[in-house]
Parts: C-alpha cells; structure tokens; sequence
C-alpha cells in the first residue's frame, strides 16, 4: 500500500458537496440507504431541495467535489436533472477542476442519459454493477441483466467517461472465489479506473436480514469473507489499482475518490437532501431522512435538520484514528498516541502486525484492514 | 407486677414462623390494623422476599388471659437458618419455653427436628403447634403421627392452629401462660444478663438484646460486658413493643434492651454475659463462644476504582454484623478487594445481597473455600482458606478439609437419589432411620466444602422441595487436595484458583474453561484457556480468533454511528481485567465464579 503524500492532512483544502437523490425504482433486499420507490415525490423533493441550498449560499465557500448519490441519481429525469445542476451552480461555487460524481444504475444507462450528465459537466461515474453473473443479480434483485450490464459499460467507454468506478459485491450465497475473481476480470475488461468491492452485509432492518433471522438466507462465514477479501486485494493490485481504502480500489492515486476521501479525513463537506450528512467546525449535522418530513420543514421555511453533535477534542481524535485506519494513508503517530511516551505501547501495537510504521504515521497492514473494527480499540 | 413468660417460635423454613408471629402481636394490639403489615418482625427486604428470618427481633406481648390474670409475654424470634444456629441457641438460652411449630401439610422436616433437639438442650417446656390446618392437603392425623414417633412428644399435647386465618391464636397465647413456668432469677443478686443480639441504630449506637437472669440494670449504671475489658454507662433500659419503649429498669426475668454507647456491633459478643462493674457476676452465664466463620471468600468491586466505596460500605455494614470478618485482599486480575469470613453460604449471600442493595455496590465474589488444614515437613500445621497462600506442593506432608454431620429428611421415594447425591459429595458413613413409615433420616459425613458448593439447591431440586436438611461441623478429616489454577494464555488468572478435592478438580476445571470460553470475546490471536494442576494440564477450551472484523461501508452517515460503538466499547475495555495480553470482561468472572453446576 503507498501512501500518498499529496493526499496528506492539509489545512484549508475545499469543503465537499454531497446531493442525496432518495429515489429507486425497486428496492435492493440488502441495501440500508435510504429511498423511496414513490417517484411523484420527485418535483416536491427539487423544490425542497433548492430551498435547502438557499439556506447554505456561502457558509462552505467553495467546493471542489460535487457527489449526486442516492438511491438512484439516474432515475431523475432529464428536466429535474438540468434544473438541479444550474441551480447547484447557481447557488454554490466550485473550482474549475470540480470532481462531479454521479452514482449509475447500469438499467438507466442510455447514451443519450451519459450525453446529457456530460453536458452537465458531470466527469465521474459510480456505477451500481455489483455483479456480473446473471444468478447474483436475480438474487440482489438488481434491475439490469450481464448483457444490459455489458452494454452500459460499453455506451460508459464510447461517451468518453474516462474516469469512473464499478461498485461490486462479494460474498452473496453460493459464490465462489472462482466466480468472484471472473467478476473482476469481467469489470476491468471496461477500464474502470476505481473499483468499489464490498463485502455482502446483511443488515437486520432490510429483506435480507429478516430472510437470515428466519433461516432462509447465510451470509459468508467469516473465513471465507478473509478469503474474499484478500484475494481482491491480491487480484486488484496486480492489476495496478491502490487498495487505499477498505472496500475502495484507484487505479493510480489520482483516481481515489476525492470526494470520499473527505469523510475519512475531516474536511468539510455540505450534504443535502433527506438523511444526509455535513461536518463542519468540528459540528457535525443530518437531516431527517422522511422525504415526506424533508419536504414539509422546508416548505414551511425550516431547517430539514434531524441531529446534530459538536465533537469534543476526544471524539475527533477518535475519529480521525479509525477513519484513519481504514485507508492506506493511516494516522499519524501523534493522533494515536496523544501522549507521550508511547514506546512501548507502539511495540505492542506493531507486534500484532497489525500495523506498521512509515513516514510517522501508522499505516495499517492488509491484516490491519481486516480487523479495522477492533484496531482503534488498541489505542488509548 | 405482671407474670412474664418468655418464649420462642421455632419452626422449618416455611412451616408460619413469621406468620404467627404477627397473629400474637396483633391479639396483643400493638399496632393498630391499619399500620399492620405482614412479617412485622422482619424489617429487611431480604428477609420478606426470602421468607427467612436473618436477625432476631424480640416483641414484649401483654395479655390478659381467661382468668383475668395479666401477663407479659415476650416473644424472642429467632434466625431461622442453620448458618445461625448460635444465636438461635444464645435465643433459647434467655426463654423458658417453644412453640414448635410444624406446617400441618409438610409435617416434621430436618429443622424441626434440629430445633426440637436445641430446646431439649436448654430443657424448655415444648409446646407442639400444628399450623396451616387450612390447607386442603393438611394431614393433622399424620402430623400428630410424626410428633409422637419422630419427635418423641406427647400428640395430645399439640396445638392446632391457621396463623393466616388467626384460628386457634388465643389457645396457643393461653397454653404459653398455663405450660411454660414463669422466669426464675433473683433480682438481689449480682446482675447476669445474657446478650441475645445487638444491633446498630445510627442515632444511638449499638441496642443490646438481652434477658436478665438475675439482677437489676438501670440507666446510670456502668455494665461490663464479661468476655472484654470494656465497660459502658448505661443510657436508657427499656422493653420492646416493635419499638424502644424505656423502663425505668430490667430486673430478673425480663427481656429488654439497654444502650449504652456502645458504638458497634462487634463491641459485644452475642452470648455474652452483662453484669455491673461495681458488684459482678461471681461468674459469666454458661455457653459463651466466639462464633468462627467456616466459609471464606474474596469480594471484588466490579469496577476496580469502586474499591474505596466498598471499603466505606463494608465498614458500615459491620457496624450491624459481628459475624463477618473482613481484611484486605488482592489480585493481579481484580485489583483491590476483601477476603471475607462467613457463617456459611446463605451468611455470605445475605452480605452480597445487602452491600448490592442497601450499599449500592456491584460485586464480584470469588469461590467459596473453607478452612483447610496443612501439616508441613518442618512438622507445623498451618490453616488456609485463600488459594493465594496454598503452601508449596513440596513441604505438604498431609492434607485435611473439615466435615459435617448432614442430617436430611426425606419421603421414602427420594432416598435413591439422595444417596446418589451424597456419595457424588464424597458423603460417607451413612446411617438411616425411619422415624415414621414412609420417611427416611439419612444421615452423612460430608466435607463441608461438598456442601458449600451448591449442595442445597441440588437437594430441593432433586427431592422436589421436599427433602430438608440440616448440618453440624464435626472434625476434620484426612483428605486428597490440590489447588487448581486456571490459565489464560498461560497466564494464571489468581482469583480463579481454588483449593479442591482432587477427584473434583478435572471437572470443574472443565466447567470454568467452558464458561470462560462462552464469556471471553474473540480477540485478534487465539486464547487458550486451561485448567492445571501444577505444571499439568487437566483441562482446556479455546477461542478463536477474528478471521475479519470490518464493516464494508464507511461514508458521511455511517461516521458518528461507528464512533459511539467505539465508544462504548473502549469504555466496556476499561471495565475488563488484563491478563497476558487477553482482556477479560468482568462477566466473565462472574460466570466462572458461580457456584451452580448448570
């Protein structure tokens, strides 16, 4: 893993801006995020939405990364799609190297759809591929078959999208690591130049995690999940691409996610729309997630604000010590180890091999990705 | 002056005691009904929910009875369990008769019997009384059948009664004054005063129980407890009607109080004799001892920077128990705690229950051990009741554990499965009797450390609830111990070791490491977790690692979420025990240290 120099801390680097588009056309059994199926909701949501940026104008300056995620961003329709653009625009400013990311379902992929978010200004692409076996997608029940896939991808490469990232999932029942690793050489066949690889989670409150409480679902034994891991790691990076963050893969730094990059690192970020989240000042906020209650607070003229926390000193550490620990780029030493002296604490840690020392921060091992929930439990 | 009897209620457990009680204090009308509550003498919450008796409490009763002639009753209600036995027999020592009460339905059980055989010791007046005759199930033909057969007394004499229903109350309040002799007792003569029971009131210190045998005590006068070399001036004598009520003296035959800042409990001795500094006693009254705790354990705060708030809460809880001992204790996996001495388990229950609720402490306890003896090859005996200081295997020239005498009473079908239960406890010399056709006596020899471990719940279950049981510690005898040390990675976990027989040792090593290995969290590397003796292993359980320990997504909303789990678990972290480099939750602890067999 190479750790970046140029992605080090640095202070006054722009705030980031996220859109949450809470719409799908059907819902995935395994996905927690939060959408609706009803589309009507679609123009009450816009023009919620513009009142919420209104709210915001200046209090992030500008912007040098702009995420429309969801849900299902390319569900919107071409007219919703042109308005919520001019008006981000309009609003916020960005920098004229803005990384403008848009979340793609390959079912809603047409050339005419990837002319019009490249018209927009849109210059990545994240695209919801997750499997590419005809079997795996039935199970997620995804919308679009291998071949409406395949053909997504090649419309994606023919518009000229240079850079964009394939999200694919590991570990649904019956897979194999045979079948998984085909799956990665099936997508890089496209040139993406990021690869999101998760491991199939089954949360208790979605379809999949009633369909494990009763029996009729298994998710992959921890062991196998090891397995998975490892050997995407392994595959991926003898194909050039940077294991930087636990599930995230660029080929090249310069292809991480920018905009990601910014959760795991402090930076500000700006996120509007139902349950989205911004930090700021070491404040951070969320909106509530109902589209329903989004819509009716800002139309009444208030804030669509749920929660907020102001971070003490302690929580922030903290944060930065497990955000840290998930990338490649891991902590710096004096955020593990806030006092002095820290010897043989240090030994300790580095004897779990868990993690190593470069550079003088802590930079976790593949084993150390493996355990990155328990690893910031190590530290004081 | 009014005729005084003095008397007391002993029963088995459950067979009325506290029941009755209240039916006599209400005939008496020292409380109005609307102030009445049940079990009036049993003031702690453990004693209500437990339905036992833990300290004495003694009521002074008037009564007028059908002669017209008044009377002044006191009722003296004792512990009503086996780990008591002394003060229940420094409380019969100050009465002239019993009430031997058996529940109509279950009939004679081992503390009747028990019971029974302290009141002949103390040669008082027996009266019978065959309660809860309203129960469907009652077999008064039966019982009566049992008291002459198994208890040897007269069934004509017997009373019966439904304390719940007050039926047949006055009869018995009538037989106590016509059967039970008035006290004898000069009040001329030098005062000879017999503490039954002391408690601590934080206004006025400690108010002694006690009945005057002979003499006169009156406030201003300088008592002398015999057994010490203290004495104190008396501040006020009275008698008790469920509170203080003060007189103007105790003379012979009456049963009172007397405080005389005395500060705490453990200044006096139950048993002992109170006589006047200026004109003493020629000599003390007859069966003093010191009563000796024969169970011992280590109590721990759960969280190790509770340990002073323990040390606060046990110094106030002896102020009203004589019988714990305590001193300072350590391990290297719960930090700083107490070793303690008990009566006996429920004693040891009854000061856990009391310190978590009274004291709001949360506690850890480590296996109960009683008293062993070692003789060394430099020809010493030396006494131990912490694993921690097991002399070294090599200078022990003889092992010995202390036995009991158990006496359990059971219906014929259960004897099977009694046996079986006390040959698994190492019992031996078994002897039967069959008191009545259809009941057994079986009595055991049994290390005393057999019973401490579980061996009464065992008992209830096994026979249905209908066995009973009784003990007495009778000697000490030769037998084959080793200490077992239970190892984490290893590492010894110190408050994990006990001192056990050895044919008992692989078993439990293999429930503690089964237990540990349930309770411990998966760590990153493998733990192993073993039970040895010495340097051999007899027992082993392992955990296996985290293979992965991740979750896939972490963006804007999933931040604060992952930080509070951190949170909480570096805050649980700091609650557990360190040994090696294996984190041990104190749950953990408490699992391996219960003593149930499940």
């Amino acid at each position: 893993m190479q750790p970046s120099r140029k992605i080090a801390e640095r202070a006054g680097e722009a705030a980031g801006l996220y859109v949450h588009v809470p719409f799908c056309k059907t819902k995935c059994p395994y996905c927690d995020f939060y959408s609706v199926t009803d589309l009507a909701m679609m123009e009450g949501w816009l023009s919620a939405l513009l009142k919420e940026m209104d709210q915001y104008r200046d209090a992030f300056g500008t912007f040098d990364t702009l995420y429309i995620g969801g849900g299902t961003p390319t569900v919107l329709n071409n007219t919703i799609l042109i308005s919520l653009f001019q008006e981000l625009h309009r609003q916020f400013s960005f920098t004229n190297n803005t990384e403008i990311t848009v979340e793609a379902n390959p079912d809603d992929i047409t050339p005419e759809k990837l002319a019009l978010l490249k018209s927009l200004g849109v210059n990545r692409l994240s695209i919801g591929v997750q499997s590419f076996n005809d079997e795996e997608l039935v199970l997620l029940k995804r919308r679009h078959s291998l071949k409406g896939t395949e053909e997504a991808l090649r419309w994606v490469n023919e518009a000229g999208f240079t850079n964009f990232g394939i999200d694919l999932i590991y570990g649904p029942p019956g897979q194999t690591v045979e079948g998984w690793i085909a799956t990665l050489q099936k997508a890089l066949t496209f040139h993406p130049t990021h690869m999101s690889c998760y491991q199939l989670t089954i949360e208790k409150t979605t379809p999949f995690g009633k369909m494990l409480e009763e029996g009729n679902l298994q998710g992959c034994t921890e062991k196998q999940g090891r397995n998975f891991f490892l050997t995407t790691s392994k595959f991926l990076g003898e194909n050039g691409f940077v294991h930087y963050e636990i599930s995230n893969f660029a080929k090249g730094n310069e292809f991480r996610s920018r905009h990601n990059c910014k959760y795991w690192r402090h930076i500000p970020y700006l996120g509007l729309g139902p349950g989205a989240h911004s930090f700021q000042g070491g404040i951070r906020w969320w909106n509530c997630k109902s589209v329903k209650d989004y819509c009716d607070k800002l139309k009444k003229g208030s804030r669509p604000i749920f929660g907020s926390e102001a971070l003490s000193a302690e929580q922030l550490r903290l944060e930065k010590l497990f955000l840290g620990l998930r990338t490649c780029d891991g902590v710096a030493l004096d955020v593990a180890f806030p006092e002095f002296p820290h010897n043989e604490l240090l030994h300790n840690i580095k004897k779990t091999r868990l993690v190593s020392v470069r550079d003088n921060r802590l930079i976790p091992t593949k084993k150390g990705f493996l355990m990155a929930d328990r690893l910031p439990l190590l530290f004081p | 002056m009014k005729q005084i009897r003095n008397f007391s209620i002993i029963a088995h457990i459950d067979h009325g005691k506290s029941t009755l009680a209240d039916r006599l204090i209400q005939f008496a009308h020292l409380v109005d009904d609307r102030q009445f509550r049940d079990q009036i003498l049993d003031t702690m919450d453990i004693e209500r929910e437990r339905g036992i008796t833990i300290k004495s409490q003694s009521v002074n009763l008037p009564y007028t009875s059908r002669s017209g002639e008044e009377f002044e009753l006191n009722l003296i209600d004792t512990p009503g369990h086996v780990d008591f036995s002394y003060e229940v027999s420094r409380a019969l020592a100050s009465c002239e008769g019993v009430l031997l009460l058996i529940d109509a339905s279950q009939g004679v059980e081992a503390q009747t019997l028990a019971n029974l055989y302290a009141a002949m010791e103390h040669d008082l007046v027996i009266i019978p009384v065959i309660n809860k005759i309203d129960l469907p199930s009652a077999n008064i033909d039966g019982v009566k059948e049992e008291i002459e057969n198994e208890l040897g007394l007269d069934p004509e004499s017997s009373l019966l009664c439904s304390a719940k229903e007050g039926r047949g109350v006055e009869e018995i309040l009538e037989a106590i004054v016509e059967r039970i002799p008035p006290p004898k007792g000069d009040p001329e003569k030098p005062l000879a005063a017999l503490i039954f029971d002391a408690q601590y009131d934080s206004f006025r210190g400690t108010i002694v129980s006690c009945r005057v045998f002979d003499g006169i005590v009156k406030p201003g006068d300088i008592i002398h407890p015999m057994s010490m070399g203290t004495t104190y001036k008396v501040e006020e004598v009275g008698i008790f009607r469920l509170k203080l009520e003060p007189a103007k003296e105790l003379t012979a035959g009456m049963v009172g109080y007397i405080i005389a800042g005395i500060k705490t409990v453990s200044d006096t001795r139950i048993g002992d004799t109170i006589t006047l500094e200026a004109n003493p006693s020629p000599e003390p009254l007859p069966g003093f001892k010191e009563v000796k705790p024969v169970v011992f354990s280590s109590i721990y705060p759960i969280a190790s920077d509770d340990y002073q708030s323990l040390a606060e809460a046990l110094e106030k809880y002896k102020l009203n128990d004589a019988a714990l001992i305590y001193q300072k204790d350590s391990s290297a996996a719960l930090g700083q705690g107490f070793r303690c001495g008990f009566l006996g388990l429920l004693h040891l229950e009854i000061v856990q229950e009391r310190l978590e609720r009274e004291f709001d402490q949360s506690l850890i306890l480590t296996v109960p051990s009683v008293q062993y003896r070692f003789g060394l090859t430099d020809g010493t005996t030396i006494t131990v009741d912490n694993p921690a200081h097991y002399p070294d295997p090599t200078h022990i020239k003889q092992t010995e554990e202390p036995y009991i005498r158990a006496s359990i009473l059971v219906p014929e079908r259960y004897v099977g499965v009694v046996m079986k239960l006390c040959m698994d406890r190492r019992g031996v010399n078994q002897r039967m009797n069959y008191p009545t056709p259809g009941r057994v006596e079986i009595t055991f020899d049994m290390p005393l450390a057999e019973v401490v471990f579980d061996f009464y719940d065992k008992l209830k279950s096994i026979t249905q609830g209908y066995g009973s049981f009784d003990y007495e510690i009778i000697d000490y005898r030769e037998s084959s111990l080793v200490k077992l040390d239970i190892l984490v990675n290893g590492e010894k976990v110190d408050a994990l070791s006990i001192i056990v027989h050895r044919d008992r040792a692989r078993e439990r090593a293999v429930m503690v490491c089964d237990r540990l290995r349930d309770e411990i969290p998966r760590q990153q590397f493998k733990i192993a977790i073993q039970g040895a003796i010495g340097g051999k292993i007899i027992a082993r359980s392992t955990i296996s690692p985290f293979r992965k320990d991740v979750t896939a997504k972490c963006y804007g909303g999933d931040i604060s979420r992952k930080r509070k789990l951190l949170e909480k678990q570096k805050k649980g972290k700091r609650r557990m025990s360190v040994v090696g480099n294996v984190e041990i939750p104190q749950s953990a602890f408490l699992a391996a240290l219960k003593t149930d067999n499940e």
